[in-house]
């Protein structure tokens, strides 16, 4: 099987668009028994939005944002993310769930980005300790991730992308372990420190409310195989106060609109999940009876 | 504040008075647990020297501890003992690292890469189960007499426990910790670094622990196959002149060396697995 087409780093096109997609389409196996994650995806992230993807379960959300993060192969199609500089990364990742290092502190874990790029010490501790300051995380330094709670996990997980610096910051469903409390306390912090440097974000999760609290604009995709469905810009101001955004009126008609979006999406996600088996049975025992 | 004070302020209050016979119990437990620890072997001890001296044990085959006592006593005067314990020992230390060393890496490596593990699985797996015993003849027939079979046979106690450990251990890391490696850019030894060594690090000290346990068993049968010295040759000579507490003696030691080790081991593993204390 060959490679296909992969990431580019690239100083042609619009000098605003941060990242573009021509064409990308993902297949798992081949021939007649192959899915189709993603078909024909093309859109452009302009420098500085904060892009945020819903979608279905199984719609090839994550699958599309390893594809960006250079862990897994594309298998048609083009990306081509400008890069500001080339000693700095080109993306990273917070991961869903737990990924941080259970055998390193904090201060390690933050720092590995920086130290796998064999960043000059005083400047990583410099990058580091603010980054740990911001997420609250200072006095827990030199403690081991078992020592800490799962919101505080995930505050790890961010200062770390942070701290790393790249082009582009990408997150799969990053507080999706988390219970409502944390994610809504999480949420806020996230919009307070990416406010000061308005990195590009490509931000995935299944739950409309926090597309629309984080998000400059939203992309919906279809169930299996995804395709960008709709794009809907958030029009609210920022910096943006977590609580106060779902006060307003206006909140809750754009998280009804997207819903009507993806309410079709979700069923035809949820056929797919429940019949194939059950048609591919009833094939083989027509198919067993006519012989 | 002494301690009259703070009995005598038990005594006063009534809260703390229900609370006290609580706190004693508690202080009780760890002082009994430790009573029992100390005192279930000497009391074993005193029951064993009392039905020797009454006859109802043969002292033929079961001499009393007081006496194995005495008899380790004049061995270690005499220098005898320490030289046995020296022998064998730096046997053990060496076989150890030539067992763990290649243990090691290869273990990493096959837990690391697919091809390897099928090609060099079925030759570690498939001799596994021999009874390092039994190789005993055939390292003294490739190595001789000397002092290299026994390293070897220690070595090959190690090289198992600790190949067959840290390869599992390798291949049980979540593979988010290798996403995030490469994600954050770490190059092949740095991985190794930063994720296949630490990640199988419980797994390998485990390895080691159940390695080292298995070279102590190994030194004791290889010295008792052609050696002038160590703890093994010790216990065989013992039989031979039919010197039981000898033979009592070197039994206790291996114990006490065996579990020292241990403890040695675990102290080991608190030190290279800070992340994993109080467990």
């Amino acid at each position: 099987m060959s490679a296909g087409p992969q990431v580019v780093h690239t100083e042609t096109g619009a000098a605003d668009v941060k990242v573009a997609l021509r064409g990308v389409t993902k297949r798992f196996g081949s021939g007649g028994r192959g899915i189709t994650a993603l078909e024909e995806l093309t859109l452009d992230i302009p420098r500085g939005e904060f892009f945020m993807i819903v979608g279905p379960s199984g719609c090839g959300k994550t699958t599309l944002l390893r594809i960006l993060a250079n862990l897994e192969q594309l298998t048609a199609g083009e990306i081509h993310i400008r890069r500001a500089a080339e000693d700095r990364p080109q993306n990273s990742m917070v991961f869903q769930g737990d990924s941080i290092f259970p055998w390193m502190t904090v201060w390690a874990n933050t720092s590995y980005g920086l130290r796998m790029r064999g960043v000059p010490a005083s400047e990583t501790r410099e990058i580091v300790g603010h980054y740990l300051e911001k997420t609250g995380l200072t006095a827990f330094r030199d403690s081991y991730p078992h020592e800490l709670s799962g919101g505080m996990r995930q505050r790890v997980s961010i200062a770390r992308a942070f701290a790393n610096d790249p082009d582009v910051l990408l997150m799969d469903e990053p507080f999706s372990a988390l219970d409502e409390q944390n994610r809504t306390l999480l949420q806020g912090e996230l919009l307070r420190i990416w406010d000061e440097t308005r990195k590009t974000v490509v931000f995935i999760t299944h739950s409309v409310d926090e597309a629309v609290t984080l998000g400059d604009r939203i992309m919906v995709m279809t169930a299996r195989p995804g395709r960008a469905k709709v794009f809907v810009d958030v029009p609210f101001e920022r910096p943006r106060d977590v609580l106060e955004l779902r006060h307003r009126p206006e909140y809750g008609e754009m998280v009804y609109d997207i819903w009507q979006h993806l309410r079709d999406e979700v069923d035809r996600s949820q056929q797919a999940q429940s019949t194939p088996p059950a048609r591919g049975l009833m094939q083989r025992l027509t198919r067993r009876g006519g012989r | 504040m002494s301690a009259t004070d703070a009995v005598a302020k038990d005594d006063l209050s009534p809260d703390r008075q229900a609370a006290a016979p609580k706190r004693r119990r508690g202080l009780g437990r760890g002082g009994r647990d430790l009573a029992l620890t100390v005192l279930s072997p000497i009391a074993l001890l005193l029951v064993w020297e009392a039905l020797v001296r009454g006859g109802i044990l043969d002292a033929r085959f079961f001499p009393e501890p007081s006496s194995i006592i005495g008899q380790m006593w004049m061995m270690m005067d005499s220098g005898e003992l320490w030289t046995h314990i020296g022998a064998s020992m730096q046997r053990l230390f060496l076989g150890f690292w030539l067992g763990l060393v290649p243990g090691l890496a290869l273990g990493i490596v096959m837990g690391l890469s697919r091809p390897l593990r099928a090609a060099l699985g079925p030759l570690v797996s498939g001799t596994y189960p021999i009874p390092k015993s039994a190789l005993l003849p055939l390292i003294l027939l490739i190595f001789g007499l000397g002092e290299m079979s026994k390293i070897v046979m220690v070595a090959i106690g190690v090289f198992y426990p600790v190949v067959l450990n840290t390869m599992a251990g390798v291949m049980q890391i979540q593979p988010i910790y290798y996403d995030v490696a490469k994600n954050f850019g770490a190059r092949r030894w740095r991985v190794f670094r930063t994720v296949a060594l630490p990640g199988a690090m419980p797994s390998i000290m485990t390895g080691v622990e159940l390695g080292t346990g298995l070279g102590l068993i190994l030194i004791a049968i290889a010295e008792m196959v052609g050696a002038k010295d160590g703890l093994g040759f010790m216990i065989w000579n013992a039989w031979e002149l039919y010197s039981v507490e000898t033979m009592y003696v070197g039994l206790l030691v291996i114990a006490v060396i065996g579990y020292g080790l241990s403890v040695l081991i675990s102290g080991i593993s608190r030190l290279v697995m800070p992340w994993r204390a109080d467990r």
